[in-house]
């Protein structure tokens, strides 16, 4: 189950809709081995496309290494999908590469309805799994 | 002294566990053949026919060795190797 306030949910879903057509990407950091996601890290999609996304390479190096000088970890990992549904694509599942994280995906297809969804993508195997919304002290929103 | 080569989560299982490794070489493909011989598989990771796996970033320091001459490019004693998958993905 992934746990997230609704601010971060909230700035997920701004940040794809912002970017369509093209995919958004980013990070959110915690602490490491907390699972608690917490500092929101919009990244550039190098890519500028529709249909795929990468993280800029100086960029997402940066970023690493804040995370490891802050001793925390990339707790989720978020795109959008434009057209298709907020489920992991085969191009999604062949380069996941944090075993440990939350892979959030959403879809920007509609603009009235919002789809994220949440999954682990381990071994080239996908897991869907609950996302809880809740305020940053834990409690139900 | 040694290049220290730090390793990303999805990588150290051909590092007991280890976040970083220890090699030496004179260019990038040295080192990795380095490594590789007391972590074997490692290179078959990182590198294929052409080069560089097109998924992997590779830094020397604090640049992509993909515009310092990517394999080929000069290392040397206290240099940092860091490797990190590139996140990437997409709806097709």
């Amino acid at each position: 189950m992934l746990t997230l306030s609704g601010a971060l949910r909230a700035a997920i879903i701004a940040h794809a809709r912002a970017d369509h057509p093209d995919e958004a990407c980013g990070v959110i950091a915690g602490p490491a081995g907390s699972d608690r996601p917490e500092r929101f890290i919009p990244m550039t999609n190098a890519e500028r496309s529709p249909t795929f996304y990468r993280f800029d390479s100086m960029e997402q190096f940066k970023v690493w290494q804040e995370m490891d000088d802050r001793d925390e970890e990339p707790v989720v990992i978020y795109h959008s999908h434009t057209a298709t549904e907020a489920y992991p694509s085969r191009t999604d599942i062949s380069y996941a590469s944090e075993p440990g994280a939350h892979y959030v995906l959403v879809s920007t297809r509609d603009p009235d309805e919002v789809e994220f969804r949440s999954f682990r993508i381990l071994d080239g195997v996908v897991t869907e799994e609950e996302v809880r919304t809740a305020s940053s002290d834990g409690a139900p929103e | 002294m040694a290049i220290e080569v730090r390793i990303p989560t999805i990588l150290r299982t051909y590092t007991g566990g280890a976040k970083s490794v220890e090699g030496s070489g004179d260019t990038l493909a040295d080192l990795i053949a380095d490594v590789d011989s007391r972590h074997t598989g490692l290179q078959e990771r990182l590198v294929d026919a052409s080069g560089l796996r097109r998924f992997v970033n590779v830094y020397l320091n604090d640049e992509d060795v993909r515009f310092i001459g990517g394999l080929e490019a000069p290392v040397k004693d206290g240099d940092t190797v860091t490797v990190l998958p590139a996140v990437a993905g997409g709806a097709r």
